[in-house]
């Protein structure tokens, strides 16, 4: 919306329904476009989507999770706030999963549900549930609305909350009769929350310190969270980075955040990270932790974790600081003032001696990438990391977002795809929501029409969302859904193999059922095999070329496994890998 | 800072339904058990205090007070401290009380601070405000004539008066 549009929608007042004021205040907030599925309770809010000209396009959706997921793909693509609606009852407890994604990855997202009219909340009315009490613990915060006069402010402090500070999601309840009570309309042009203050001064007195620390490290290194993506501050991290020629490791969460192809990235920590990022932490003395939260897949035994370094902690959610790892020097606040702040502090207190220190650890590290990177085994049969690598050799150059469900093909995606901007990784990492990719990626499509979007999926992942590829079709979202299919639950039968003796209890997803090329034909979408690679190639040109609502189904190798592993409870620099006869246990360094 | 010990919280929150599930379900959530609980209002209508008694680590204290703070409810937390502060709470406590033993309660419950408030054939109700730690002596010593049915409201805390130079409300630094 252009400015002098969104300044009219904002003052705009007059005598209108509550149903018709949620609009109103949509607009006011920015929003163009939602996702969602009407029902009873809601049914005064989509009446009013059409009597108010669909001035926000509403995109209907065939399961209300696959609405939170597209408003989640959304939000990550774009970095406004995703809006996601459903009825009472089932529709609301439906969008309880993308709720508790958004929630663990701190992704913006207004949720807003109908409810039972007032007079029947509390009586076990038809599908009545008390969401705002279900979804208490994943929210940031949820409104019950208990005046229609309570409607904008409802729903500007909850667009105010979702995006501000740490983002995440909010519940804005709204009962029916409230919906369709009229009242004088005027969007509020405060917040009146004195119990949220996200913001903190610009520059911490604890710079000094933190300078300090890094002018007495000699073996630093950068550890990058989603938080640096949330606050659009990757250029900034470069910059920082290249002022201390430090080796950046960067989560699930963060890929992209910095340029994977930078000479200083050593990818990603953790259970399935490079062993070069975890052998680096684990040498470090100084850890530099930029909007990470040490979580346990990137931690791993947490004693063990980077046993010899310091932590400068730099986070925007006090709550994180000292939570798992004791941090030495906290940077409170936003990164777009922190990390310059440090960079400037830094840039005085580097001297010849430091930085011939530094540099001989930048020789190790980079030495240990050479010589260890991600590898895979070709063989007879089709291997899904040659196909993202093939992906990925298909649309260098071109703007592209990749998506994945969870599992085995989101590591091989998280390991052998280069990114080199911020949102165009978009993955469940807190929850590990399998079925996240298919609305995600429809999601993220509709937030960026021209940018080339690809869900790497596994075939158990893929049928919990499928449904969703009807919403592509109807909405013409060019989605190409690449679907790694080794007829397995593909990670949990890793598990089984290495840690309970190949007992492969209820993993078995007999490949071949359904067939994807004819779901996704049933569907009107463009049905792809491959078995092969000598087939790859030919399919994913085809799939890029055609530009049209895609399912490719990839039949590769079911025994593949993902290496290097951290098994659970190890210290993360214990690393199991194929080399390249049996299992073994590396030394580390 | 691994050792268990006793934390009195007190948490000034806005005046709103649900805020008190809020509150209780963030201690479920850590895995914490409040000891004793007490909500009321302030001295603004739309304002509450909830005063909650948990015995964990110092660290987990620390971390359920900066969880307590992202609540959008929470205005803050403070933790009080025992020796700057007052601590009350009230008991009734109703006892097991045959003429014979009737005076030896009475007299008993004079030396505590605690009124009869209502008495019956063979029993009587007594009230007690006072520290917590005094009402379970007082507990303590009617036990032996059988106590029939007691009930605590859980502990409030207001910082000292006499604590110059002080906000009413010290801010905490939750970031230790």
């Amino acid at each position: 919306m252009s400015d002098s549009a969104l300044d009219q929608a904002r003052k705009r007042t007059g005598t209108m329904t509550g149903a018709e004021a949620i609009i109103r205040s949509l607009e006011a907030e920015d929003v163009t476009i939602c996702w969602g599925i009407p029902g009873g309770a809601i049914l005064p809010l989509y009446d009013a989507f059409m009597r108010c000209d669909h001035t926000i396009q509403h995109v209907l959706v065939r399961h209300e999770q696959g609405a939170g997921h597209m408003a989640q793909g959304y939000a990550r693509a774009t970095g406004k706030v995703g809006v996601c609606i459903a009825t009472s009852g089932p529709g609301a407890t439906n969008l309880v999963t993308p709720i508790a994604d958004a929630f663990l990855d701190s992704t913006p997202l207004v949720a807003i549900t109908g409810q039972v009219p007032t007079h029947l909340i509390g009586t076990d009315a038809f599908q009545e549930a008390d969401i705002t009490g279900i979804v208490m613990p994943i929210v940031k915060h949820s409104f019950l609305v208990q005046r229609v006069e309570d409607i904008p402010r409802a729903i500007h402090e909850a667009f105010h909350i979702a995006s501000t500070g740490r983002p995440g999601p909010v519940l804005v309840d709204v009962p029916k009769d409230l919906q369709q009570a009229e009242f004088d309309f005027a969007y509020p042009d405060t917040i009146e929350l004195p119990g949220y203050s996200p913001e903190f001064p610009d520059v911490p007195a604890s710079i000094a310190a933190a300078a300090t620390l890094i002018a007495q490290s000699k073996r630093p290194v950068i550890y990058v969270g989603g938080g640096v993506i949330n606050a659009e501050a990757s250029e900034d991290l470069i910059i920082f980075a290249e002022t201390l020629q430090a080796p950046v490791t960067t989560t699930l969460l963060a890929k992209g955040a910095f340029p994977d192809s930078h000479p200083l990235s050593v990818q990603m920590p953790g259970m399935h990270g490079s062993k070069y990022a975890n052998w680096a932490i684990h040498r470090s003395d100084l850890l530099i932790t930029i909007g990470a939260r040490f979580d346990d897949r990137v931690t791993g035994k947490l004693d063990a974790f980077a046993p010899g370094a310091k932590i400068i902690h730099f986070d925007i959610d006090p709550a994180e600081i000292s939570k798992n790892r004791r941090a030495d020097v906290t940077l409170l606040g936003d990164l777009k003032h922190t990390l310059p702040a440090l960079r400037e502090a830094v840039a005085e207190t580097r001297n010849a001696e430091r930085i011939a220190n530094q540099r001989d650890w930048l020789t190790d590290v980079q030495d240990w990438r050479k010589e260890n990177p991600f590898r895979y085994m070709k063989g007879e049969k089709l291997k899904p990391q040659y196909i993202v690598e093939q992906f990925d050799r298909a649309l260098r150059g071109k703007d592209a977002i990749w998506v994945t469900g969870v599992g085995q093909h989101q590591m091989w995606a998280a390991q052998f795809l280069s990114i080199d901007g911020p949102r165009r990784w978009l993955t469940s990492g807190g929850l590990g929501t399998m079925g996240f990719g298919v609305p995600a990626a429809i999601g993220a499509q509709q937030g960026c029409p021209d940018a080339y979007v690809v869900n790497f999926d596994g075939d158990g992942c893929f049928q919990m969302t499928s449904q969703e590829l009807a919403t592509a079709i109807c909405y013409d979202v060019p989605v190409i859904h690449a679907v790694m299919n080794n007829g397995w639950l593909g990670m949990v039968r890793q598990w089984q193999e290495l840690f309970h003796d190949e007992r492969f209890s209820e993993t078995n997803l007999f490949g071949t059922i359904p067939d994807f090329v004819k779901l996704a034909e049933a569907y009107g979408c463009l049905g792809l095999r491959a078995e092969t690679e000598a087939e790859v190639d030919a399919v994913i040109e085809q799939a890029i070329a055609e530009r049209r609502p895609t399912v490719i189904d990839f039949r590769i190798d079911h025994d593949e496994k993902v290496y290097p592993m951290v098994p659970a409870g190890a210290a993360s620099h214990e690393m199991i890998d194929q080399v390249w006869d049996n299992d073994w246990v590396e030394e580390g360094v | 800072m691994a050792t268990p010990g006793h934390h009195t919280l007190s948490v000034l929150v806005e005046n709103r339904p649900g805020v008190l599930s809020r509150v209780c379900g963030l201690f479920s959530r850590r895995g914490f058990n409040i000891e004793s609980l007490a909500v009321g209002p302030t001295e603004r209508t739309d304002r509450s205090v909830i005063t909650i008694r948990v015995d964990c680590t110092r660290h987990s204290v620390e971390q359920v007070v900066k969880q307590l703070d992202k609540l959008i409810d929470v205005i803050d937390v403070l933790e009080v401290e025992p020796d700057s502060a007052i601590e009350r709470e009230l008991l009734l406590i109703k006892v097991r009380a045959d003429a014979e033993h009737r005076l030896e309660i009475m007299r008993m419950a004079e030396v505590f601070n605690a009124r009869v408030v209502d008495a019956g054939a063979t029993t009587l109700l007594l009230e007690c405000v006072e520290h917590p730690d005094r009402l379970a002596a007082l507990e303590e010593l009617l036990s032996p004539y059988e106590i029939v049915e007691a009930v605590r409201t859980g502990r409030v805390a207001m910082t000292r008066a006499s604590i110059a130079n002080e906000a009413a409300r010290p801010k905490l630094n939750i970031l230790g």
